[in-house]
């Protein structure tokens, strides 16, 4: 399958993928994703677009996802099952491949209780895992969900999200392959600051076979602050903050915490690409972007390779 | 049973500011189990409704009863005596119930007291938990006992998503993770493998009326 995807074609070449994320701005203001996107130009090989995050409204993803394209970046569309019914999903995965998307992101979405209409119906007509196959069966047999022929079918390379660190963790391998036999081609994971937990996973994965069938991208968020450890750590759910990791950034300069949380990330990036199993990394740099072109300078990840 | 609970008082005193003579029709199955409108709560009601109106100079008049269950019209017969002389009828029973009553006394208001909030169990006295959606297809066999339509805050059949928290939901920490549940049972009793394939999408077409014919019925009718 031929999605036209950069990130699909950096990943088959067998180079180590490096994603970012950009967040929609809470309004119509289209500079605002364009002053975003410039950080991320040239340093990416795709970006996520993040879908209603936390449950707060904002600029739709697929109509950032089209600026984002304006300015030169690949967006890779994220789709929550919490906001939509699998009509209105379909119908924004038929738009958004006609004006160019070519990699979406099929994730469960935050409980709606987290955002700003905490009054709001949750529609959650089918589950992540379910939304996959629907993306899958649009694209490999030109199918809508309910049956019907496509004129046109939607050839999406297909990613899904996968927390190593939730619980159950002896279950969690095996949701990633229930996300793979469903149809995903990619996985970006949680952050992770658990290293020693993420190799026990991905060596499951590894063992399982799994890592042969889906390139998997490790999540790395840089800390900003001791006050965001802490808050990752008691605050996020599914988020596994070691105390090793907030002792490290407490054992710095006031003034050298960021720099030591970008260190940090570094770190587990040269980890990560020498880990087997491993196919590339994923940044999120939460309101950070500005900071992408430097992490990805001491990461040692640039230039991004072009494959045609 | 269904699990009701009681109106706010200033809501149920708005409703029948207009009414000088109202008849409370409580139900004496699931909403008087969960002590929202039986017996009891009707006479309750009818007390703090007559105090009020005297203090608001705006008497009125309550009649109370008790039905066996409002959901059968055979029991709803019992009013056809009574209603005439009422301007509006109070109900506390759940949904079913009031718009059963609605329908059999059509020419009358029929106004709720009770809100009606889920099938559900009795965890103790006064202490009610929703356990079932009504989807009108079962899963629990794969599930170990838990539904995942009513247990999991987003209704996931292939949970559980990554917000599970040490076995709680992302929700809130007072209420456990449907899937980890399952996950915990299902392990116990070594039957993992029903959840290890997907569940497909599920068919929600219970959102318009439903109507159950058991086989008997319809022998009944060609009969």
């Amino acid at each position: 399958m031929n999605s036209g995807s950069n990130l699909q074609k950096i990943l088959e070449a067998g180079h180590f993928a490096f994603t970012g994320e950009l967040g929609p701005p809470r309004g119509a203001n289209a500079e605002t994703v364009r002053k975003k996107a410039e950080f991320l130009k040239g340093m990416v090989d795709s970006v996520n677009i993040t879908d209603n995050q936390t449950a707060m409204v904002r600029m739709s993803s697929w109509a950032a996802s089209l600026i984002a394209i304006q300015e030169g970046l690949e967006p890779n569309y994220q789709m929550v099952c919490r906001d939509r019914n699998r009509l209105a999903m379909q119908a924004d995965i038929l738009g958004a491949y006609a004006h160019g998307i070519r990699n979406i992101l099929c994730l469960s979405g935050d409980h709606q209780q987290f955002g700003d209409h905490p009054q709001c119906k949750g529609v959650f007509d089918i589950d992540s895992i379910q939304l996959i196959g629907m993306v899958k069966k649009m694209r490999d047999e030109g199918k809508f969900l309910g049956g019907a022929d496509i004129d046109t079918p939607p050839k999406m390379f297909i990613g899904a999200a996968a927390n190593p660190f939730a619980d159950p963790f002896e279950w969690r391998v095996y949701r990633l392959a229930k996300k793979i036999a469903a149809g995903a081609d990619f996985i970006q994971t949680q952050c992770i600051y658990n290293m020693e937990k993420m190799r026990k996973w991905v060596k499951q994965a590894n063992d399982m076979g799994l890592t042969e069938k889906v390139y998997i991208l490790a999540g790395i968020t840089p800390m900003k602050s001791i006050g965001m450890a802490r808050y990752m750590k008691s605050k996020v759910p599914g988020m596994d903050v070691p105390n090793e990791v907030i002792k490290r950034l407490q054992g710095v300069d006031k003034k050298k915490v960021a720099d030591e949380g970008i260190k940090m990330a570094c770190e587990q990036i040269e980890e990560f690409k020498e880990m087997k199993g491993v196919a590339g990394v994923h940044l999120m740099a939460i309101e950070w972007e500005h900071k992408v072109p430097e992490i990805a300078e001491r990461a040692k990840v640039l230039p991004r390779p072009q494959v045609d | 049973m269904i699990v009701a609970e009681r109106k706010p008082f200033e809501e149920i005193k708005a409703m029948v500011k207009d009414y000088s003579k109202v008849l409370t029709v409580g139900c004496g199955t699931c909403v008087a189990v969960c002590l929202a409108g039986g017996e009891k709560e009707v006479s309750i009601l009818n007390a703090e409704l007559k105090m009020t109106r005297k203090l608001d100079n705006s008497p009125i008049e309550l009649g109370a009863i008790t039905l066996e269950r409002q959901c059968d019209m055979e029991f709803l017969d019992e009013l056809e005596d009574t209603v005439g002389g009422y301007d509006a009828l109070l109900s506390m029973a759940c949904g079913a119930g009031i718009q059963f009553l609605a329908e059999r006394y059509p020419e009358i208001p029929v106004l709720p007291a009770v809100n009606t909030t889920f099938i559900g169990v009795n965890k103790d006295v006064g202490w009610y938990e929703e356990r079932c959606r009504g989807c009108g297809d079962c899963v629990l066999d794969r599930t170990a006992g838990i539904c995942p339509v009513t247990m999991c805050a987003k209704g996931l059949f292939n949970g559980p998503c990554g917000g599970t928290n040490q076995g709680n939901c992302e929700i809130s920490n007072d209420q456990p993770c449907a899937w980890f549940m399952i996950y915990e049972r299902l392990e116990k009793q070594g039957r993992l493998e029903n959840i290890t394939s997907i569940f497909p999408p599920a068919d929600w077409r219970n959102q318009t009326p439903r109507t159950v014919i058991q086989p008997g019925y319809k022998e009944r009718q060609k009969a």
